[in-house]
């Protein structure tokens, strides 16, 4: 089974490299050796903490889109290019096709993550000449924005499961927007009375809290994560993200894909 | 597509992309935009704020690359209204409240007086408190409140209260608490405006800061040498029963060289006895020698 996860996992991995879907850190490396220098003439005492968050959040919102837009579209290319039959004919099961998609477009995701994030670190040094303590701080945030990427696969892999790809990418942005608004739903839940209560609390717990996984401007600040958020976020996005695989795994299980 | 067919195409895409530009050019020329520098399309920072999707730190960046452009753009046209600034820096202090630096500066911007700033002590004072609310433990922010306090303000009694619990934050810098004890012995005493303006100078690593101070202090210097001047142009007039005509005649009461301010330029000895600086656009913070 161990061998089956890995052969379709870096095969959607190399499928993702022949899509050029690694053109993007090209981009964001030039983005960030443009922008290094112009910082300090534009403003003022803020090149440090701008670099870090426009660095952190452009890896954010590349990592989102292609989690969302690759995401969907790992199970529906298939059934559309019929490449799905041939390997379902051998003796793979649905689940094991799903999770070794996943853990593919996971792979993906962490070198990426790992390239923008060696560029960063490059143009940090560019900028402060040498690294502090703090610094190694700005790795936690990069690490949650990963977290953030699993529960995001795994959001588009379950729409994706059941819904025609334009769906899902409408249901897995709309997820993305309300997680990040999860807090607030749970705020609206203790304000509101009745049913809406009930009905609050119960959306704050089913989209997923982005805004946890979020501490971009905290690290710019260089303020320290507590070892308790670390342990309970990377707690809460696996089994997010396992929740989300195992429904993906049971619908399109049951798909007729006839 | 032959290759002459894409010669021919490619030409007039450039013909018509360079027509467009010189179009759009005259266009400007006729019609030009409207000045959008007070215009604040969003207004409410709450809003902002959850626009942001989580990505509030940037987007505080950007307001505050938005602000001191503001700011400047407005500073040098000597401009003597600033109303987006306030609501700027709400903006930005509200997508982060631990951008120190748009506290501090911000509240200099919105303190110092027209046309170096929108003279909007309250709205400084306002600004400034929501910093020290958001970062209690930094001692920046009691010192500039401090400093508004006293010298936008001129209260004393609250300036040193300000100092002394700036003084009590870890870390805090000990001339804190000795300028709280001067608030309430000599406040009105230019020396302890020296005092202040040199301690910053001194501590400041930022480039922009120690600029700023170095000009304070170059004008406190101003002020201080302006009565010296006119004092000995006072005992000439007395002596010869009118005014000197040049810094030469005042030579015999002890004056060796032509005065000059501290950016180099000679002071200016006018006809009815007063004495200004040359250029008061460079020393912008000078009470006395304003040629007005």
């Amino acid at each position: 089974m161990t061998y089956r996860l890995r052969a379709i996992a870096f095969n959607t991995f190399r499928e993702a490299v022949r899509d050029r879907i690694l053109y993007n850190l090209v981009f964001f490396a030039l983005l960030l050796v443009a922008t290094a220098p112009l910082l300090g003439q534009i403003s003022i005492g803020v090149q440090r903490v701008l670099l870090i968050n426009l660095s952190l959040t452009a890896i954010s919102i590349f990592g989102i889109v292609i989690s969302i837009f690759v995401g969907i579209s790992l199970v529906s290319k298939e059934i559309e290019k019929r490449t799905l039959y041939p390997v379902l004919c051998r003796p793979v099961g649905r689940g094991e096709f799903i999770v070794g998609k996943y853990f593919g477009l996971a792979g993906t995701l962490f070198v990426n993550t790992a390239a923008m994030s060696a560029g960063f670190y490059m143009a940090l040094l560019l900028m402060t000449h040498n690294f502090t303590r703090a610094d190694a701080n700005i790795l936690l945030a990069i690490y949650f924005l990963l977290l953030q990427f699993l529960v995001i696969i795994g959001l588009a892999l379950l729409f994706s499961s059941f819904s025609s790809p334009l769906l899902s990418a409408l249901f897995a942005l709309s997820m993305f927007v309300a997680g990040t608004f999860a807090m607030d739903l749970r705020t609206f839940a203790a304000m509101s009375q009745g049913p809406e209560k009930w009905l609050a609390r119960a959306m704050s717990y089913i989209v997923p809290n982005l805004a946890s996984l979020n501490v971009i401007t905290r690290v710019a600040h260089d303020q320290i994560i507590p070892p308790a958020l670390v342990a309970y976020n990377t707690l809460y996005a696996v089994l997010y993200a396992a929740a989300t695989l195992a429904g993906a795994v049971i619908i399109f299980s049951r798909r007729d894909l006839k | 597509m032959n290759r002459r067919s894409t010669a021919l195409a490619a030409g007039i895409i450039v013909a018509c992309v360079t027509g467009s530009f010189l179009a759009l050019s005259r266009i400007h020329a006729v019609y030009p935009a409207s000045p959008m520098d007070d215009v604040l399309f969003i207004s409410s920072p709450e809003f902002v704020k959850k626009a942001s999707l989580g990505y509030s730190g940037l987007l505080a960046d950007i307001y505050w690359i938005r602000v001191v452009q503001y700011f400047g753009r407005k500073h040098l046209r000597d401009s003597k209204e600033y109303k987006a600034l306030a609501p700027l820096l709400d903006i930005t202090t509200t997508l982060d409240p631990n951008l120190v630096i748009a506290y501090e500066w911000g509240s200099t911007f919105l303190d110092q007086p027209p046309p170096s700033g929108a003279g909007d002590d309250a709205a400084a004072v306002e600004l400034i408190r929501k910093g020290i609310r958001n970062n209690p433990n930094d001692w920046h922010l009691y010192f500039t409140l401090g400093f508004i306090q006293y010298l936008g303000q001129h209260d004393y009694i609250g300036a040193a209260q300000t100092f002394e619990d700036g003084s009590k934050v870890p870390n805090a810098h000990p001339w804190l608490k000795v300028m709280a004890a001067k608030m309430l012995s000599d406040a009105g005493n230019p020396e302890t405006a020296r005092y202040m303006w040199q301690n910053i100078y001194n501590e400041s690593t930022d480039k922009n800061l120690k600029e700023n101070a170095a000009l304070h202090l170059a004008c406190l210097v101003v002020d201080q040498e302006v009565p010296q001047l006119e004092s000995l142009v006072a005992q000439f007039r007395r002596r010869a029963g009118r005014n000197p005509v040049s810094w030469r005649e005042l030579s015999a009461l002890g004056l060796r060289s032509i005065p000059r301010d501290p950016t180099g330029l000679p002071y200016v000895l006018r006809t009815d006895g007063t004495v200004v600086v040359a250029d008061a656009k460079k020393l912008p913070f000078i009470h006395a020698g304003n040629p007005g």
